[in-house]
C-alpha cells in the first residue's frame, strides 16, 4: 500500500505542499481508493486495445492561417505579477 | 589510451509555418515585443484546446522522408509533464512511443579524412516549443521574466544514434542538416534566432585489456553556434580523456551529467544535477486525435521534395563535370541559387561555362549590389541565352561580359531585360563574333602592312611583339576572337 | 401561475405573442433570485444588469421586426466552469477566485447568437470534482426540495437554479454524472450529450475524454431546445464532431413506434434504495403501457465502471490541473522560499481537499512503474464497457434505469467518505466512459418528498431518440410539473 514516502514523492511530482497531518490523511484516503480499484485485476484484458479516445476519429487539422492574437494587456490581465510586458516569477535557479 | 569517441546529437528545429502548431497566432521570431503573439490556446488558459496545424504535419513528413526515415502509418501525440514557467500548461504536447518517423540516416562527407560517414537517426517527432525565460543576470536575485510569444511554435526533434565520431563530424552533420532543411523550406535553421537548437551527448568507449568500457555520458546544452558545438565537444572530449586517466569511471557508476557551454570562456560549466530523473508521466493527449497517413499521401509529399544538396553536388560533379569545389560553392548558396544555376546550365548547354559565370560574374554582382539571387535583374533564361551564344561561338567571352554589363546597366535604367535585348545590344555594339574569315584576313593584312617592322620581329621569333598587332586588329573588329586572330597572324607570318 | 413557473416553450410563445416582454421576463426571474437565492445559494455571480440590457436589446429588435434567435429573451444560467469573457469564471475554487477569461466558451457564443439572456454563473463542486456541490470553496448550495440536503453535483448550482425556478434553463457539465445526478436530486431534466456533440472549447477541463456540456430544464422540450443551440461542430475543439444538428425541439413530440427499452437487472441488485427501485419499476411499466418492448440487457463490465472512471478521470485531471501554478494566472501564494515552493504553496492554498486527492491519485496512476497497471489497464476495461453498450444497443433503442441509487443525501453526510460518494455514481459513470448520451427525467418522489430520477441511455448520436423516448414518459406523468415550496 502507499507509504508516507510514496505520498511525499507523489506530492512532489504534483507540486502540492502538504502538512504532516495532510500526508497521513492523504495516505489513508488514497489507500482506500487504490484498494478499491484493484478490483480491475480480475478483468481479462488480453487482446484488448486501450481506449484513449471514445470517438474513432483521426486526422483533425486546421489550415495554416494566421489569426489575431490577444492584445498584450489581455494576455497579462490575470497574471499574479507582471511588469506590463512580461510575466514575472521568482528567480529561476537552473534545474531547481 | 585506446578509445573511440561516441557522440549523439539531439536537434530541435522550428518549422516555417505561418501560424503556430495548435493555434492561429503568428509564428514569428519576435524577441523585442514580448507577449503579443499569444492567445488562450498557447497561453494555456483554462478551457483552451489544441488543433493540429496541417502544414506543420506535412513539413514534418517531408523532412522525415528527406532524412530517409520510415513514416508511421498511425501516429499520435502525448503529454510530457513537467513544471517550468515557460511551459504554461505544465505539459508539453510531444510524441512518446509512436512518433511520426523513425530509423533514418544522413551521409556526411568529412574533408579531413575524405570519408563518407553515415549518421543513423533514431527518430524525428513533432512537438510544441515552450516560451522564453529571461533570468536576472545581475546576481541580485530579481524576478525572472517570461515571454510566451514562442510557446506553441512547431518544433521538429531529430535524434541521432551515437554514430558521430568527432567534433568535426558533429559540426558537418549540423551544417548539412541545416542546408537540407533550408532546401526543403522546412526551417531556416538560424541558431542565433533559436530556430535550430542542439544538445550533444558525449562519452568514450575505452579499450582496455580486451574490454570495451563506456564512460559516463555528458550532455552538453546551451550551444548556440555550429563552431560552438565543435569547440564544446572538443573541450568535453579532452576533459573525459583526462578524467579517465586520473579517475576512471564507467557508465552507470555516475549518473548522466548535464553541462552548459560558455562560449565566452570556451569552457563547459556544470549545471546543477537533477536529483532524480524526471518522471514525465507520458500519456496520450485526449484533446488531439491521432493521425493516419496512406502510402499515396506519403508519395504525394515525397514528390514535392526538390533535389537535395547532396544529390545535386554529386550530379554537378559526375554529370556536368564541375569541380567538387565549384559544385559545393553553388549548392551551399541555397536552393534558389542552385536552381538559377540549373536553368542557366540547361539553356546554354554547358555546365562549366554556366558554373564560371554564376560563381564569379553573378556572385560578384550580387555581393556588390547586396542582392539575393531572387532579386537579381538578369534572370536565368536571359543569362542562359547570352552564354548559349558564347558556347555556340557567336560571342566571345569578352563580348559576352560586355553584353552582361550592358544588361545590368539597362536594368538600372529601368529598361526591360529580355532575350531580344541581347540581340539588340550585340547589334548596337558590334559585338557579334566576326565569322567572316575573309574580312578578318583583310584587316590582319592591312595591320601587318602598316606595321612591317613589328611583323618582321615576330617572324624572327619575338612572340611578345604579336600582342599589339592583335590589339590593332581587335580594335577594328570587335567581334573577332582574340585567340583566332593571334593564330591567323602567326600563320600569315610564318606560313 | 407566475411567469417563472412556465415552461420554456410557454415562455417562447409568450414572448412572441407579446404577452410579456423579455425585460419583464428577466426581471421576474431576477426577483425570484432575490427572494429565494439566499436559501438556495445556486449562484456565484448574478449578472442582473447585463441580463436586463440583453433583454432590452431583444425587445428592441423584436419591435423593429428583426429575425431573432430561438432562445431570444430566455434566461440561461451557466455553470461557473464555462468561460465567459469579462465575467469571473471561478470553477468554485480559490485558485481561480478572481480569474476573468478574455474569451467566451464556444457554447456561450452560440447562446449569444441565439439571443439568450445570460443571467449568471452557478455554483459547482470545485473544478467539477464531486457529487454534492459541497466541495465548492466559494459557496454553499442547497436542494430546493429540502434545504438540509445537497442538490447533488457537480452541477448542483445549475440544477438547483432551475428547480427553484430562478431561471428556466441552465447549462452544466457532466464528466461522471454531474448533470444527470443533480437533475435527479433536484427533480429537473438534465442531459449529457454524446461525447463530441457539444464543443468543449472554453469548458475548464476536468477529464478531457469524459467532459461534456449539457442542458438543464424543467421539461424535456426545454432541454431539447437548449441542446439544439449548444450542439454543433467547433473547429477549435479537435474532439468536436462534424455532424449536422437535428431539430431536437421539433422531433421531441413524436413518440417512437416499436420502442425497445432495455433494463439492466444488475441495477436493481446493488445498494439501491427501495423507494428508488419502485419508482423506476413503475416508470418501466409506463413504457410497457405505451406499447414498448421491455428487454433484459446485460452490461457485465459496468461493475468496474467506478474503478475505471476514477483512474481515468483523476489521471486526466491531474494533468489538466497542472497548469494552475500561480505563474500566468490564478492564485499565487504570498510566501515561499523559491520557485518550486511557490508552485507547491500556491497549489496547496488554491485547491480544496477533494481536488488535491484526485490530483494525487492521478499523478500516482500515471507515474513511472504504475501507469501500465492503473491508467493503461483502466483504458482497456473502458473499451470492454463500451463494447457492452454497443452489443446492448443492437437489441434495444434505449436503456432505462435509476439515475442514482438514492435520493438527495444530507449536507455533510458523505463529505468525509469520498469512496462512498464515488460509489453513488455507479449508474451514471459508464455513459461517460463509453461516450454515449444520457438523460435524467423526474420519475417520482420518495415518501419524504425527495425527487427520484429515471435515466435513459442511448447509442452515440441518438439524442433525438433519447429525447423522444423521454418525452413519451413525461407525457404520461406530471412529476415535472411539481415545484418545490420554500
Amino acid at each position: 500500500m502507499l507509504t508516507r514516502e510514496d505520498v511525499e514523492k507523489v506530492a512532489g511530482l504534483a507540486r502540492l505542499k502538504l502538512t504532516e497531518e495532510e500526508i497521513s490523511e492523504m495516505a489513508d484516503k488514497l489507500c482506500q481508493v487504490i484498494s478499491y480499484v484493484t478490483v480491475l485485476d480480475e478483468v481479462d484484458v488480453s487482446n484488448v486495445e486501450p481506449m484513449a479516445h471514445v470517438a474513432d476519429v483521426a486526422n483533425i487539422f486546421r489550415e495554416d492561417a494566421v489569426r489575431e492574437s490577444l492584445p498584450r494587456e489581455a494576455a497579462l490581465d490575470n497574471a499574479p505579477k507582471s511588469d506590463g510586458k512580461y510575466f514575472l516569477v521568482p528567480q529561476i535557479l537552473e534545474n531547481a | 589510451m585506446d578509445y573511440t569517441t561516441i557522440i549523439g546529437l539531439e536537434v530541435h528545429v522550428q518549422l516555417l509555418t505561418k501560424s503556430k502548431i495548435f493555434c492561429g497566432c503568428a509564428n514569428l521570431f519576435n524577441p523585442d515585443n514580448p507577449n503579443v503573439q499569444t492567445c488562450p490556446v498557447c497561453l494555456g488558459l483554462p478551457g483552451s484546446l489544441p488543433v493540429m496545424n496541417r502544414k506543420a504535419f506535412q513539413l514534418s513528413v517531408k523532412t522525415g522522408l528527406a532524412l530517409n526515415c520510415d513514416i508511421a502509418s498511425f501516429t499520435k501525440w502525448d503529454r510530457k509533464q513537467y513544471y517550468y514557467p515557460d511551459l504554461p500548461k505544465a505539459y508539453q504536447i510531444s510524441q512518446f512511443d509512436l512518433p511520426f518517423s523513425a530509423d533514418g540516416w544522413v551521409d556526411i562527407e568529412v574533408p579531413s579524412t575524405g570519408e563518407t560517414r553515415r549518421v543513423r537517426l533514431i527518430r524525428a517527432h513533432l512537438e510544441e516549443d515552450a516560451g522564453k525565460n529571461i533570468h536576472d543576470e545581475s546576481g541580485r536575485g530579481a524576478d525572472s521574466r517570461v515571454d510566451l510569444n514562442r510557446t506553441g511554435t512547431p518544433l521538429l526533434e531529430i535524434v541521432t544514434q551515437p554514430d558521430i565520431r568527432s567534433a568535426e563530424e558533429a559540426r558537418i552533420f549540423l551544417e548539412d542538416l541545416r542546408l537540407m532543411l533550408r532546401y526543403l523550406a522546412v526551417s531556416d535553421c538560424e541558431m542565433q534566432e533559436g530556430s535550430l537548437r542542439c544538445d550533444a551527448n558525449v562519452n568514450l568507449h575505452v579499450e582496455e585489456n580486451g574490454e570495451t568500457i563506456p564512460t559516463p555520458i555528458v550532455e552538453i546544452k546551451n550551444l548556440n553556434s555550429f563552431r560552438g558545438v565543435e569547440a564544446a565537444i572538443e573541450h568535453e572530449l579532452k576533459k573525459q580523456v583526462k578524467a579517465w586517466q586520473t579517475d576512471p569511471r564507467r557508465m552507470g557508476e555516475v549518473p548522466k551529467t548535464t553541462v552548459g557551454w560558455d562560449a565566452n570562456r570556451n569552457a563547459t560549466f556544470e549545471q546543477r544535477g537533477k536529483e532524480e530523473a524526471a518522471d514525465y508521466r507520458y500519456f496520450p493527449d485526449p484533446d488531439l486525435c491521432p493521425v493516419t497517413i496512406t502510402q499515396e499521401e506519403v508519395d504525394e509529399i515525397r514528390s514535392t521534395i526538390c533535389e537535395l544538396p547532396g544529390v545535386r553536388r554529386t550530379r554537378y560533379v559526375s554529370e556536368l563535370g564541375l569541380t567538387p569545389y565549384d559544385a559545393g560553392v553553388i549548392v551551399d548558396q541555397g536552393a534558389e541559387f542552385a536552381s538559377y544555376f540549373d536553368e542557366v546550365c540547361v539553356t546554354c548547354g554547358d555546365g562549366k561555362q554556366a558554373a564560371n559565370w554564376v560563381t564569379q560574374d553573378v556572385q560578384r554582382e550580387l555581393n556588390e549590389r547586396k542582392l539575393e539571387i531572387g532579386e537579381f535583374p538578369v534572370s536565368a533564361p536571359v543569362l542562359g541565352a547570352v552564354l548559349k551564344k558564347v558556347v555556340d561561338g557567336e560571342l566571345t567571352i569578352k563580348s559576352g561580359r560586355e553584353v552582361f554589363a550592358t544588361l545590368l546597366s539597362d536594368a538600372g535604367d529601368g529598361t526591360r531585360i529580355s532575350a531580344e535585348r541581347i540581340d539588340a545590344i550585340i547589334a548596337d555594339k558590334g559585338l557579334g563574333k566576326e565569322q567572316d574569315t575573309g574580312k578578318i584576313d583583310a584587316v590582319i593584312q592591312a595591320v601587318l602592312d602598316r606595321n612591317a617592322a613589328v611583323a618582321e620581329d615576330v617572324r624572327n621569333g619575338r612572340m611578345q611583339a604579336v600582342g599589339p598587332l592583335i590589339g590593332q586588329v581587335m580594335r577594328e573588329l570587335k567581334g573577332a576572337d582574340a585567340k583566332d586572330v593571334r593564330q591567323m597572324i602567326l600563320d600569315k607570318l610564318q606560313g | 401561475m407566475s411567469i417563472s413557473e412556465l415552461t420554456t416553450a410557454e415562455l417562447q410563445s409568450g414572448l412572441q405573442a407579446g404577452t410579456f416582454s423579455a425585460v419583464e421576463l428577466t426581471q421576474s426571474y431576477l426577483d425570484a433570485i432575490s427572494r429565494r437565492e439566499e436559501s438556495v445559494g445556486a449562484f456565484l455571480t448574478v449578472c442582473g444588469e447585463s441580463a436586463l440590457s440583453q433583454a432590452a436589446a431583444v425587445d428592441a429588435r423584436r419591435q423593429s421586426g428583426e429575425q431573432l434567435g430561438t432562445l431570444a429573451g430566455i434566461p440561461v444560467a451557466l455553470k461557473d466552469n464555462i468561460c465567459t469573457a469579462g465575467t469571473k469564471t471561478t470553477c468554485a475554487s480559490r485558485m481561480l477566485e478572481n480569474f476573468v477569461p478574455p474569451y467566451d466558451a464556444h457554447i456561450v457564443t452560440r447562446l449569444k447568437a441565439a439571443d439568450a439572456v445570460l443571467v449568471g454563473k452557478t455554483n459547482l463542486d470545485e473544478y467539477a470534482m464531486g457529487s454534492s456541490t459541497e466541495n465548492s470553496a466559494l459557496g454553499k448550495t442547497r436542494n430546493p426540495w429540502d434545504l438540509q440536503r445537497t442538490p447533488g453535483g457537480s452541477s448542483g448550482g445549475s440544477a438547483a437554479s432551475v428547480a427553484a425556478r430562478l431561471t428556466p434553463l441552465s447549462v452544466g457539465s457532466d464528466t461522471g454524472g454531474s448533470i444527470r445526478q443533480p437533475a435527479s436530486f433536484c427533480g429537473v431534466v438534465g442531459m449529457k450529450p454524446t461525447y463530441g456533440r457539444v464543443s468543449r472549447y472554453g469548458l475548464v477541463a476536468f477529464a478531457s475524454s469524459l467532459d461534456q456540456i449539457g442542458p438543464f430544464a424543467t421539461d424535456v422540450t426545454g432541454a431539447a431546445s437548449l441542446l439544439e443551440v449548444l450542439a454543433g461542430h467547433d473547429e477549435r475543439d479537435s474532439t468536436s464532431v462534424n455532424r449536422p444538428v437535428p431539430e431536437y425541439s421539433r422531433s421531441v413530440e413524436q413518440p417512437l413506434e416499436g420502442l425497445r427499452v432495455g433494463v439492466v437487472q444488475e441495477h436493481f441488485a446493488e445498494g439501491i434504495d427501495e423507494e428508488v427501485a419502485s419508482s423506476i419499476r413503475a416508470a418501466i411499466e409506463v413504457y410497457r403501457s405505451l406499447g414498448a418492448e421491455i428487454v433484459d440487457v446485460a452490461l457485465p463490465h459496468s461493475k468496474y465502471g467506478v474503478a475505471v472512471y476514477y483512474l481515468i478521470a483523476s489521471s486526466e485531471a491531474s494533468s489538466n490541473l497542472a497548469r494552475y501554478d500561480g505563474v500566468h494566472y490564478g492564485h499565487r501564494a504570498s510566501e515561499f522560499e523559491n520557485m518550486v515552493d511557490m508552485y507547491a504553496a500556491s497549489r496547496a492554498e488554491g485547491f480544496g481537499d477533494e481536488v488535491k486527492r484526485r490530483i494525487m491519485l492521478g499523478v500516482y496512476a500515471l507515474s513511472e512503474g504504475y501507469s501500465d497497471q492503473y491508467y493503461l489497464k483502466a483504458l482497456k476495461v473502458r473499451r470492454l464497457i463500451r463494447n457492452d453498450f454497443d452489443a446492448a444497443f443492437k437489441n434495444v433503442d434505449v436503456i432505462a434505469g435509476p439515475t442514482c441509487p438514492t435520493p438527495a443525501f444530507k449536507i455533510g453526510e458523505l463529505v468525509d467518505d469520498p469512496l462512498q460518494m464515488y460509489l453513488a455514481d455507479v449508474y451514471t459513470i459508464s455513459a461517460n466512459l463509453a461516450g454515449i448520451p444520457g438523460i435524467s427525467v423526474p420519475a417520482g418522489f420518495s415518501p419524504a418528498g425527495l425527487p427520484i430520477g429515471l435515466q435513459l441511455l442511448a447509442a452515440p448520436f441518438e439524442e433525438e431518440k433519447l429525447l423522444r423516448a423521454a418525452r413519451m414518459f413525461e407525457r404520461e406523468t406530471d412529476f415535472h410539473t411539481k415545484v418545490p415550496q420554500f
